[in-house]
């Protein structure tokens, strides 16, 4: 199967159901959205699995680039090892942010390195705090946010690559920008990825586009990170279920040759 | 035999000794085992062992999920991701329950058409047919809740929309919808209330399945003919024919399920749910679940608030009354040319409805709602009425044994239509 089943229909019926990032006012009503790129990612199809170079270079994105406004609040660091991280990896990861814990003996709150158990660090305290730092909009939580958008991954993908200078005769709103993809086309989230931004460890070049694809991997797989176990089991369970219907079927027609 | 102990047949002491004093043994025999079953079923009748099933893997999961789920506005988003991510199995577990309440409507649906294509709703199965509506409207304030506890935004959309129709109800629906929320708008005291009511839904609908099931064991089960068995030479034991042919159904049932669950786990949902529930924000289209969504259609076919909602509830009540309003003495539409082709017109504006029900309410999708509205009440206030008068229908078979002793051959000429029997 060339594209999941699941992203067709779902953008037929999901529509333009898509809340991302609105200012306190609401941006006008939906624009008619081009159609979505058909992107192809290594975990589409039936028995796709996450690339893990992708996720972890999609990780290192996360990390440098989103996480600087964006929670992935359902994720601990331990989870991690996941997308293919020893835990001596994940243990240095864990131990370059710091985090809040407490209260102490004395009863106060302190900072301490991040630990594996540790849930991904927070860029902001609360909602008012990421709206008073956003020009009013709130930058939603990355978590499940390939299973929260209609298109799913390649709605991501085109998301963060659909930055565009407006058409002629349209006016973009003060403090936003244009973008193909997003539903009334005017997104409060500046043009997050510039060519060469960050650098990737395995050496490949850091465009816009594979930087884009990278960080879409590593979302697909924080919002499905049972989806390799799942699809495995469900091999097994398929393939269980037709030999016994088979044989289900046989003791059938030997139960009811007599009756026919 | 000992004063008043049931005269037991088992062999097995021990299974004698308690059937002895507690007969369930007999009593199981007798219904499940020996019990007469017209020999002619097709794989339509799995759909009521279907259902069956997928009762007790709805309450199977749903225990498991709920010794998971924390019911507050703040936690039960992130409760269920939790599912998701750190119980084992969690996910299995609430892919199973949700893609189940699919399962659940797709079987339904199959098992209530069934029932209308073969007229099992006339006599001697109007209150079997009664108590299966009773189930299916159990079913659908069973899914609804339970669509709310996720607490995403089309949880808590979907709640404020659907506790709103009662609203419409003149002078006091302003203090039902009140008292219906705990509160002033949806909220914690609803995920609550709504969280409880869904635990508590599926037992009672176990109580009116045992119902359905015992009030069937009296009638007999209806068949493709729509005749009445004549004898032993027209059925076979319940056991081993249609448990084997059950089984046949329900294995084929999982391998549908569980490519679902395990492949396409949230093709039937809708991404909105996925982002917390937001009272300030308001997602551009707020739709129900596809099982909803003809229903939804007829709510918004009509203008009028009030209307609407009374002849949304008015297409589930109307099946009530149906097995009157079906004044022909045939049952199968197999021997009722003009009125089978009613009611495959009737499935089509089913599913003409459920497409209007996803589309925003302009345009085509208004018109086509109108047009499948009237005729799905048409069909049952106008067309079954007459043609139980009008219609000509067709010879039936003598009894079950000849045409399928004959494979299906002709049918015997001749034979007059004979008004109903009652059993």
């Amino acid at each position: 199967m060339r594209r999941p089943l699941l992203h067709k229909l779902a953008a037929a019926f999901g529509a333009a159901a898509l809340l991302a990032v609105a200012p306190a006012a609401p941006v006008r009503a939906a624009g008619e959205a081009p159609p979505l790129p058909d992107t192809r990612f290594s975990f589409e199809g039936l028995f796709g699995t996450f690339d893990r170079a992708s996720a972890q270079r999609g990780l290192q994105v996360y990390m440098e680039v989103c996480s600087n406004c964006h929670s992935l609040r359902q994720l601990s660091y331990r989870n991690l090892t996941g997308i293919g991280l020893s835990d001596a990896q994940v243990r240095a990861i864990a131990a370059t942010v710091q985090v809040q814990d407490g209260p102490n003996d004395e009863g106060q709150m302190f900072e301490r390195p991040g630990r594996p158990s540790d849930r991904f660090r927070r860029p902001f305290p609360n909602d008012a705090a990421a709206r008073a730092a956003n020009n009013g909009a709130l930058p939603p939580d990355l978590s499940v946010i390939v299973k929260a958008r209609a298109g799913g991954a390649d709605y991501i993908y085109a998301l963060l690559t659909g930055y565009a200078d407006p058409p002629a005769g349209v006016e973009v709103m003060e403090g936003m920008h244009y973008n193909r993809y997003f539903p009334g086309n005017q997104i409060a989230m500046a043009p997050p990825l510039n060519d060469g931004q960050v650098t990737f460890h395995d050496g490949t070049r850091a465009t816009v586009d594979q930087m884009a694809r990278d960080v879409t991997t590593f979302l697909a797989w924080a919002a499905e990170p049972e989806l390799e176990e799942r699809r495995a089991l469900g091999v097994k369970v398929v393939l269980f279920l037709t030999i016994l219907g088979g044989l289900v079927y046989a003791v059938k027609r030997k139960v009811w040759a007599e009756v026919h | 035999m000992a004063s008043g102990l049931h005269q037991s047949d088992f062999k097995n002491p021990v299974v004698r000794w308690i059937d002895a004093r507690l007969p369930v043994f007999t009593m199981m025999e007798k219904e499940y085992g020996t019990f007469p079953t017209p020999r002619n079923f097709n794989y339509l009748w799995n759909f009521g062992a279907l259902a069956m099933v997928t009762l007790l893997i709805m309450i199977a999961t749903g225990i498991f999920l709920a010794m998971n789920y924390t019911p507050h506005v703040n936690h039960a988003f992130d409760s269920v991701e939790r599912i998701m991510r750190d119980v084992n199995y969690g996910w299995l577990l609430r892919y199973v329950h949700a893609n189940g309440a699919s399962m659940f409507f797709i079987v339904v649906y199959v098992h209530i058409w069934r029932g209308l294509y073969y007229g099992s709703y006339k006599a001697p199965r109007e209150l079997l047919w009664m108590l299966g509506v009773v189930i299916f409207l159990l079913m659908m304030a069973t899914a609804f809740m339970g669509y709310v506890l996720p607490w995403g935004q089309m949880s808590f959309w979907g709640a404020t929309v659907i506790t709103n129709l009662f609203s419409a109800i003149p002078l006091v629906g302003d203090s039902i919808v009140t008292w219906l929320w705990g509160g002033f708008s949806v909220d914690n005291p609803t995920l609550n209330r709504f969280f409880s009511l869904h635990y508590l839904l599926p037992f009672v609908i176990v109580g009116v399945v045992f119902l359905h099931v015992a009030a069937l064991h009296i009638t007999g089960s209806n068949n493709p003919l729509g005749i009445d068995p004549k004898g032993p030479q027209d059925t076979v034991p319940f056991h081993p024919y249609y448990t084997v042919k059950d089984s046949v159904g329900l294995v084929a049932y999982f391998v549908v399920f569980a490519v679902l669950v395990f492949f396409f786990p949230n093709l039937l949902g809708h991404p909105d749910n996925y982002i917390p529930a937001n009272p300030l924000v308001t997602p551009p289209h707020i739709v129900p679940e596809w099982y909803f969504l003809p229903y939804y259609a007829i709510l918004r076919a009509v203008p009028n608030k009030l209307g609407g909602v009374v002849l949304m509830f008015s297409s589930i009540l109307i099946l009530f009354v149906l097995p009157w309003l079906d004044t022909s003495p045939v049952r199968s539409m197999r021997f009722r040319p003009i009125a089978r082709i009613a009611l495959l017109l009737w499935t089509v504006a089913f599913f003409v409805l459920m497409w209007c029900g996803s589309q925003p309410p302009e345009g085509i999708a208004v018109v086509l709602a109108r047009i499948g509205t009237a005729y799905y009440f048409a069909y049952f206030l106008v067309i079954l009425p007459l043609l139980g008068r009008l219609e000509r229908t067709l010879p039936l078979p003598e009894s079950i044994s000849r045409p399928v002793l004959r494979g299906g051959g002709p049918l015997p000429a001749g034979a007059a239509v004979k008004p109903m029997e009652k059993a």
